[in-house]
């Protein structure tokens, strides 16, 4: 891990759970613990890798909240660093916006992108009622280094994804534990989360696919889940896989979460088989 | 073979309706029966008095009676050998203008109260689950 994140992932986590900094924090919002969820690295609240249909922070009617988040991804051959924000107005709308540094630790190089979110919440309830929480979204993603995806193919170094996600929690479902489901469907023409430029040299199109997350409260502080994410594959020069993740995540209290991860990535860049470990740390106000 | 299909499902019935019951008595027993439940009811109330964001919903509310009646409630959802006097939910909190963070901050005192009484988990979600639904007659 590189000496400036490990610096950058203990100051925030020591400014979230050191008792004196936290008094100074502005009350964390009304909603129960652990509806904000964590931060994904597109900086959308949501799980790990999928965007879900919470809004980030604890900010219900009438209040407003915001999350600050890092993100490590280590796996075989690339690490991702993500450093992100978010802004949650009367638990209605959030904004977002997240920069990722994707290190080619093999090929060489770095790839760079920054990515506004917006997302509102349509209709629902997370917690309480029958109907699942329905929320719409848009990530505007763009490039700061575009000359490697232009030279595998990619047509454009920016552009939009779209995308619809409903969850829903059971206070008590199977052995009586609460669980946790978030489905997502995204338009997107993003190569590697957009990593690799937009669009492709194989396929030039915007493509539909599905992301979906389970997880389940072992108690009132520690959930375990599994979260799978369908990417398209527009890039003649190496295949794109689905990406998956198996995570523990940890809400101490209302103003800091942890999630780890094992994640599998498949091919990246030619490269097969990406497997390895994902740590995220968020605080919220 | 009808009568078959009849006596069966009947059967059924009755042993499902048992199970019911029976889960619902466990949830009695593993929220501490009667004096357990006062217990809780009373810890939660003790939170509420000190929340300021929720407190004035209660300042001209007879206290005792207000803990009697809910301790009734949560006896009687959770399969306890109680009979729930008071008016319904909708009823006793129209006009209150309760909104989602005010019914939120009372289910917070609700949750740390059983974690203080170290009511498993399990046990913590049914009672949840059960109580819920009241969210629609409560809040405006």
């Amino acid at each position: 891990m590189p000496k400036r994140i490990f610096y950058g992932l203990s100051a925030l986590l020591l400014s979230a759970v050191q008792p004196a900094l936290a008094q100074q924090f502005e009350s964390p919002g009304s909603r129960l613990l652990a509806t904000g969820g964590a931060s994904t690295i597109e900086g959308s609240g949501g799980g790990g890798i999928v965007p879900w249909a919470t809004l980030s922070s604890y900010a219900d009617e009438g209040e407003w909240g915001a999350t600050v988040q890092m993100t490590e991804v280590q796996v075989d051959d690339f690490s991702l660093s993500v450093q992100g924000a978010s802004f949650n107005w009367n638990n209605r709308v959030e904004i977002s916006y997240a920069r990722q540094q994707f290190d080619l630790e093999t090929i060489g190089g770095e790839l760079e992108q920054s990515i506004w979110g917006v997302k509102a919440r349509l209709s629902g309830d997370l917690v309480y009622g029958v109907m699942p929480q329905v929320s719409a979204g848009i990530q505007h993603k763009s490039n700061q280094t575009f000359a490697l995806p232009q030279a595998v193919g990619a047509t454009d170094d920016s552009s939009m994804d779209y995308y619809v996600s409903a969850a829903k929690a059971w206070l008590a479902g199977p052995f009586s534990r609460t669980w946790v489901a978030n489905v997502t469907l995204r338009n997107t023409e993003a190569n590697q989360l957009g990593l690799l430029g937009f669009g492709g040299d194989k396929e030039n199109s915007r493509e539909w696919v599905g992301e979906a997350s389970v997880a389940v409260f072992l108690d009132r502080y520690w959930a375990v889940g599994v979260e799978y994410r369908q990417k398209p594959d527009l890039l003649s020069f190496a295949k794109e896989d689905d990406w998956k993740d198996i995570f523990v995540a940890y809400f101490p209290s209302k103003h800091v979460s942890l999630v780890g991860a094992y994640a599998d990535l498949g091919s990246i860049a030619g490269l097969a088989s990406q497997t390895g470990w994902y740590l995220s740390v968020q605080a919220s106000f | 073979m009808k009568i078959w299909v009849s006596a069966a499902l009947l059967l059924l019935g009755s042993m499902m309706s048992g199970a019911i019951q029976a889960q619902s008595s466990e949830l009695y027993q593993q929220l501490g029966e009667r004096s357990g439940i006062e217990t809780i009811v009373e810890e939660m109330l003790l939170g509420v008095a000190d929340d300021e964001r929720i407190a004035h919903y209660f300042a001209d509310v007879d206290i005792l009676r207000l803990h009697k009646l809910i301790s009734e409630q949560v006896c009687n959802v959770s399969g306890g050998p109680c009979e729930y006097t008071g008016e319904s939910m909708a009823v006793s909190h129209n006009n209150l203008g309760i909104n989602n963070a005010d019914f939120n901050a009372l289910v917070e005192h609700l949750i740390a109260a059983m974690e203080q009484e170290n009511v498993p988990v399990s046990a913590q979600n049914e009672l949840l689950a059960l109580l819920a639904p009241m969210h629609q007659d409560i809040v405006e």
